[in-house]
């Protein structure tokens, strides 16, 4: 867990602004660009979802098409963390069961 | 309504080169890709690439990657990112939706299909806790996100995917604390197995692992020995120590939209499962429509650039820009690297294999 | 398809390295430092032969072949070394010294060592096998992230050595 610094072929990881997401109503640190998973991981963060049976579950394709990594993103369910990018601010939520969507959701 | 000559759905290796090789030989081409950048899996393989000079041997992949898109801005190539890809048809018509809100409609002359494959998974008790990933999933969050997934990491699965991420993750920090594999002998190129043994990493053959042990999350392995036949043998079991496991256990193509534009399908099990037929130059069944990659079977990415190039060099002499003869000529020029990569005892099954749909592809196409 | 022990413990045996066409003999040592190629598979790759300044390595074609190495013209510059995609080959001098040997191999973990270090040195399966004396450290542009490390350590352990602990 946590960040890749440095690495021997990929040298120094290129500097980014750091922002604020809101994770189940705690604050932590994100850097702008990058994936809400990678941010959740660079904080220490595994579980991200649980299932109707209650089974925890993280990330497991890590590109956007199993949908293992759905969490609730300001407000809104089943929003697939391992490609969408975080933002200042955002509101992050650890998914229990199948999300509901209210009328006028925006897919994030 | 948008009108495009070429429009190719997937910019990772192969529908990057389709793109160069289309619009080289001068027809209006647009690339589609659900994701925010362009490149696919290729920014993820920081490792040198095989093959020779030609296939751009000794290059790391990210590094090819980034050759690619800079040929791509030469040439004017509209890539729309953020596109997912919903409907097509046999008339080559395309619909879309750009940037999770708007529905777009693209009329196509070309249609090439360079969607890739995806991880398969193994499931055995505990697959599905937090810290059980893709092999390729942990590949893409320590070298294109930069975040560590894990410390210490068991990878199933000793083909070269397997082998190549183990590695990688200790490029990354972390330490590889086996790899399991369940055949009698190691899949991957000696050369990377090689590396990470004298690095440490020890390889249990013949070995499957039996279940997760850990309530919310992974906290250690067990493993056990199979028979010849892949059954457990009593009294084998082992734990080993980790905090992830990586599954490595093949791809399967992204065949999706082959099905849905209609096109007919073959069944190859060597080169992933059901493909969807077509000939030398690339095309399909379905009048128009193109392949290249590991839509048309598992393989590399240096054969996915190829594939790429042919898709895109015989798309456009379909519509007019290479006359017969210069088609021949620069798909022969292809396959002749194509060929050298092929060949050897790795790529022997899949030349074979790859023989086989071409065959059914002429017979079927022409 | 090889069997051996590449197949199974994931390192080349000797005995599977000396019935390959580029594994030095014992004579060929004494000539000074040769790169000594542990590629024993058909694997379609040939930047080893592209890359020798002294067109020392060949393959030909098919790319697969396994590549074969005059040591009378190997200079043990290097430049194969980091060419390698495999990582399958390095440098070893046994002429080095009176009682020690030389050994250069590409390297692609951090914290890299610096010279003066002294570092653990490892056989194919990672075994320590004895401590090195780190003399160089070139990680020169052209070799694209790849390090090439020089160590010295102590000649009865000439054979064994093939690379250095990771730290």
């Amino acid at each position: 867990m946590g960040r890749i610094a440095e690495h021997p072929i990929l040298g120094e990881m290129k500097s980014s602004k750091e922002i604020e997401i809101i994770v189940d109503g705690k604050p932590y640190s994100a850097l702008e660009g990058e994936m809400i998973a990678a941010a959740l991981i660079a904080n220490g963060i595994q579980t991200f979802r649980y299932t109707k049976h209650k089974g925890p579950r993280g990330i497991y394709c890590g590109i956007g098409r199993c949908t293992d990594c759905i969490m609730i993103v300001n407000g809104v369910p089943n929003v697939r963390t391992c490609i969408t990018p975080v933002q200042d601010g955002m509101r992050i939520e650890t998914q229990h069961g199948t999300g509901v969507w209210k009328r006028g959701d925006d897919h994030a | 309504m948008h009108k495009a000559s070429v429009v190719i759905i997937g910019a990772g290796p192969a529908g990057l080169c389709a793109a160069i090789e289309a619009a080289k030989a001068g027809a209006k081409v647009l690339v589609l890709d659900e994701n925010l950048k362009p490149g696919g899996q290729l920014f993820k393989q920081i490792h040198k690439f095989f093959g020779s000079k030609e296939h751009k041997a000794g290059t790391r992949g990210y590094e090819i990657g980034v050759e690619l898109l800079k040929e791509a801005e030469v040439l004017n190539i509209d890539v729309w990112l953020n596109t997912e890809v919903c409907g097509i048809d046999k008339e080559k018509n395309i619909w879309a939706v750009r940037n999770g809100k708007d529905a777009v409609h693209i009329a196509a002359e070309r249609i090439i299909l360079a969607t890739g494959a995806i991880e398969n998974a193994v499931a055995f008790p505990g697959w599905t806790l937090p810290g059980v990933m893709g092999a390729g999933a942990a590949q893409t969050m320590i070298n294109i996100h930069r975040v560590l997934p894990g410390k210490r990491v068991v990878m199933l699965g000793s083909g070269n995917v397997g082998v190549i991420v183990s590695y990688q993750l200790m490029q990354a920090g972390a330490d590889v604390s086996a790899i399991v594999e369940a055949s009698p002998t190691l899949g991957g190129y000696g050369v990377h197995t090689a590396k990470v043994r004298r690095a440490g990493v020890p390889f249990y053959t013949s070995h499957s692992i039996s279940k997760v042990i850990g309530k919310e999350k992974v906290e250690a392995v067990e493993i056990v020995a199979l028979d010849q036949q892949w059954r457990p043998i009593n009294g084998t079991k082992k734990v080993l120590e980790a905090d992830t496991i990586c599954l490595a256990a093949g791809l399967s193509p992204l065949t999706e939209l082959a099905w849905i534009a209609g096109c007919q399908f073959h069944y190859i099990p060597e080169l992933g499962g059901h493909l969807p037929i077509h000939n030398r130059y690339m095309e399909t069944t379905a009048a128009g429509i193109y392949v290249a990659g590991d839509i048309t079977g598992i393989e590399e990415a240096s054969t996915a650039m190829e594939e790429g190039m042919l898709a895109g060099i015989n798309a456009a002499a379909s519509l007019g820009f290479y006359s017969q003869k210069e088609k021949e000529q620069l798909s022969a020029i292809v396959w002749d690297r194509l060929d050298a990569l092929r060949c050897g005892y790795f790529g022997q099954k899949r030349k074979t294999a790859k023989e086989r749909m071409i065959s059914v592809g002429k017979k079927v196409i022409g | 398809m090889i069997q051996g022990a590449l197949k199974t413990t994931g390192a080349p045996s000797l005995e599977e390295l000396k019935k390959s066409p580029a594994f030095p003999r014992a004579e060929d040592y004494q000539i000074g430092p040769i790169a000594v190629i542990e590629c024993i598979e058909e694997i379609p790759c040939n930047p080893c032969e592209t890359s020798c300044p002294k067109g020392s390595i060949s393959i030909g074609k098919p790319i697969t072949n396994l590549p074969r190495i005059d040591f009378n013209r190997c200079s043990g510059c290097g430049i194969c070394v980091a060419a390698c995609p495999g990582l399958a080959i390095y440098i070893k001098d046994y002429t080095y010294s009176q009682d020690e040997a030389l050994v250069t191999f590409p390297y692609e973990y951090i914290p890299l060592p610096e010279p003066g270090d002294t570092v653990i040195l490892v056989n194919r399966q990672g075994q320590e096998i004895c401590e090195g004396l780190v003399k160089k450290v070139n990680s020169a542009k052209a070799f694209q992230q790849t390090t090439l490390v020089s160590v010295s350590y102590p000649k009865q352990h000439f054979e064994e050595v093939v690379n250095m602990k990771r730290r």
